[in-house]
C-alpha cells in the first residue's frame, strides 16, 4: 500500500485519478481504518487530505461558511460563530462517536461514507449545504443531498474529492436543530434522526423551512411535504400534526436490530416534530 | 512500502519506520516498545489506545503511523514527572479505580484532556467525556470518583 499526502487539491485529484486499484481518501480515518481492520477494504493507495491548506479551515464569508473537508468535528464544536449560526449542524456533527472520534472525524467523511444513519447528513441537507467537488474535469458544486446514493455509495466519480462544504449565510430569525434516537446517549448509531432548518418572518410566522430525516431510507431524505406543512404557520398544533404525518409518510426504512419498520416510521414523526419545535424556539419563535 | 516518520513523543524528538498501512498504535507498541498504549478493540470503540495528537484526543488504532509525521504525540508514559505520579494516576490508585488495568492508560489520557479543558467538571460531564473509554471490570463509579478527586486536588495546586 502507498500512503500519499498531497499539499493541494489539484495534486490530490491527480493522484486519485491516476492511481490504480483500490484508492481511498483519508480524512479522519474513523471509517476507513475500521474497514481496513475488518478486512472489508484493502487499499492500494491512500490519499491523506489533511496536509491540504484549502481543506483545513473554517472560513466565514459574506455568503456563509466554508468548512474544509479535513476539519474535525471537534473543531466545528469549538467554532463560536458557526455554532451560533448553525447550531443544528454543529450538534449533529458533535454527536458522532466519542471525544476520541470527534478529534478525527469530519462531516465530509460522514457524508462520503454514505451511511443512511450518518448524523451530520440530515442536518447538512436541511441546511441546504453544498459540497464543493474537485475532479479531473474541474470543480462542481453538488447539493449534499445528491452525494449519497445508497448505503456506502456516492455519486462521486473516479478522481473526485470533496474539498469543502458551503453553508449559506444566515438571515436573522433563522435556526436549525438535529435530534436522533439511540438506546444509549453516547457512542451509538441513530435508529431514526431528524433535522429542521427554518426562518421566521413577521409575527413568528415560518417563512421558509427544510426538513430532513436520517436512518429511515437507503439515504438521508429531504422531506418537502414536511416543510410545506409548517411554512406559513406559527408552528401551531395542526401544523405540527401535518409535519408529523408527512415525516412518517416519507419513511422507507428497514427492519434491523436497531428498530423495526413500524417503530422507525412512528419515531420519525416524533423527532420531526421535536426538532421543529427546537429550531422554532432557537429562531426566537414564541409558543 | 516502508515509511520513515519523524515525530515528537512526550516531548522527545523520535523517529520510527513503519509500513504505510500500519496503525500508530502498532508503531508505538511494536516499533517503539511504548506498551502503555493498549489495544482493546482496534476499531475506535473502547478508547484503550487513547493518545493525544497535536493536543487532540484520538484513538491511536484509527491513526496511521505515517500520519504522525511532524506531529506531537502524548501518551500515558509522559504523564508522570519522573517518579512523581500525575494527580490522576495517584487518585486512580487511591480510589482503586482499576482492576486488570488494560483500560487505565486510555482513561488517564482522556481524563487529562478533559481536566485541561474543564478543571471542574460535573459527574455528568465526566461520564460524557469518558464515554469513549470502556472498562470491563471495575465499573465506572470508582473511575469517576478518582477523576473528581484529582480535579479537586489540581484546582488547589
Amino acid at each position: 500500500m502507498q500512503y500519499l499526502a498531497p499539499e493541494n487539491t489539484a495534486d490530490a485529484v491527480a493522484l486519485l485519478s491516476k492511481s490504480k486499484g483500490s484508492v481511498h481518501v483519508l480524512a479522519g480515518g474513523s471509517d476507513l481504518l475500521v474497514r481496513m481492520k475488518g478486512g472489508y477494504v484493502e487499499p492500494d493507495v491512500i490519499v491523506d487530505i489533511k496536509h491540504i491548506k484549502q481543506m483545513n479551515g473554517i472560513k466565514k464569508t459574506a455568503d456563509g461558511f466554508i468548512i474544509g473537508a479535513a476539519v474535525s468535528c471537534a473543531k466545528l464544536g469549538e467554532h463560536v460563530a458557526l455554532r451560533k449560526a448553525w447550531p443544528g449542524v454543529v450538534e449533529a456533527a458533535n454527536l458522532i462517536g466519542s471525544d476520541q472520534i470527534q478529534g478525527r472525524c469530519t462531516i465530509v467523511g460522514n457524508l462520503c461514507n454514505a451511511s443512511p444513519a450518518a448524523d451530520s447528513v440530515p442536518a447538512l441537507i436541511a441546511a441546504n449545504a453544498v459540497a464543493v467537488v474537485h475532479g479531473p474535469k474541474g470543480e462542481r458544486d453538488v447539493d449534499v443531498a445528491k452525494i449519497g446514493t445508497g448505503p456506502g455509495k456516492t455519486s462521486l466519480k473516479k478522481g473526485e474529492v470533496v474539498e469543502s462544504i458551503r453553508l449559506p449565510a444566515r438571515s436573522a430569525k433563522s435556526a436549525d436543530a438535529y435530534l436522533r434516537f439511540t438506546p444509549r446517549t453516547e457512542m451509538d448509531i441513530a435508529v431514526v434522526s431528524a433535522a429542521v432548518n427554518l426562518t421566521l418572518g413577521a409575527k413568528g410566522v415560518i417563512k421558509d423551512a427544510r426538513v430532513s430525516l436520517g436512518a429511515v431510507a437507503p439515504r438521508a431524505l429531504l422531506v418537502p411535504a414536511a416543510a410545506k406543512a409548517i411554512i406559513g404557520t406559527t408552528l401551531d398544533d395542526a401544523a405540527l400534526a401535518k409535519l408529523a404525518s408527512a415525516c412518517s409518510a416519507a419513511c422507507n426504512p428497514i427492519d434491523d436490530k436497531r428498530g423495526t419498520v413500524a417503530y422507525r416510521t412512528k419515531v420519525a414523526a416524533v423527532l420531526g416534530r421535536r426538532a421543529a419545535e427546537s429550531a422554532y424556539a432557537r429562531a426566537g419563535g414564541k409558543k | 512500502m516502508a515509511m520513515l516518520v519523524s515525530t515528537t513523543i512526550n516531548g522527545d524528538a523520535t523517529d520510527f519506520s513503519c509500513e504505510a498501512d500500519e496503525t500508530l498504535l502498532d508503531a508505538l507498541r511494536n516499533r517503539l516498545s511504548m506498551t502503555g498504549v493498549k489495544e482493546g478493540c482496534g476499531t475506535g470503540d473502547c478508547g484503550a489506545c487513547s493518545i493525544t495528537l497535536d493536543g487532540a484526543l484520538v484513538c491511536s488504532c484509527l491513526v496511521l503511523g505515517a500520519e504522525a509525521q511532524g506531529r506531537s504525540i502524548e501518551t500515558v508514559e509522559g504523564m508522570s514527572d519522573g517518579e512523581k505520579l500525575h494527580p490522576l494516576q495517584q487518585k486512580f490508585l487511591e480510589h482503586a479505580a482499576l482492576q486488570c488495568g488494560i483500560c487505565t492508560p486510555g482513561f488517564l489520557v482522556a481524563a487529562k484532556v478533559l481536566l485541561e479543558k474543564n478543571p471542574n467538571p460535573t459527574e455528568s460531564e465526566i461520564r460524557y467525556a469518558l464515554a469513549g473509554n470502556l472498562c470491563r471490570c471495575t465499573g465506572y463509579d470508582k473511575i469517576v470518583r478518582a477523576v473528581q478527586d484529582a480535579a479537586a486536588q489540581m484546582r488547589r495546586a
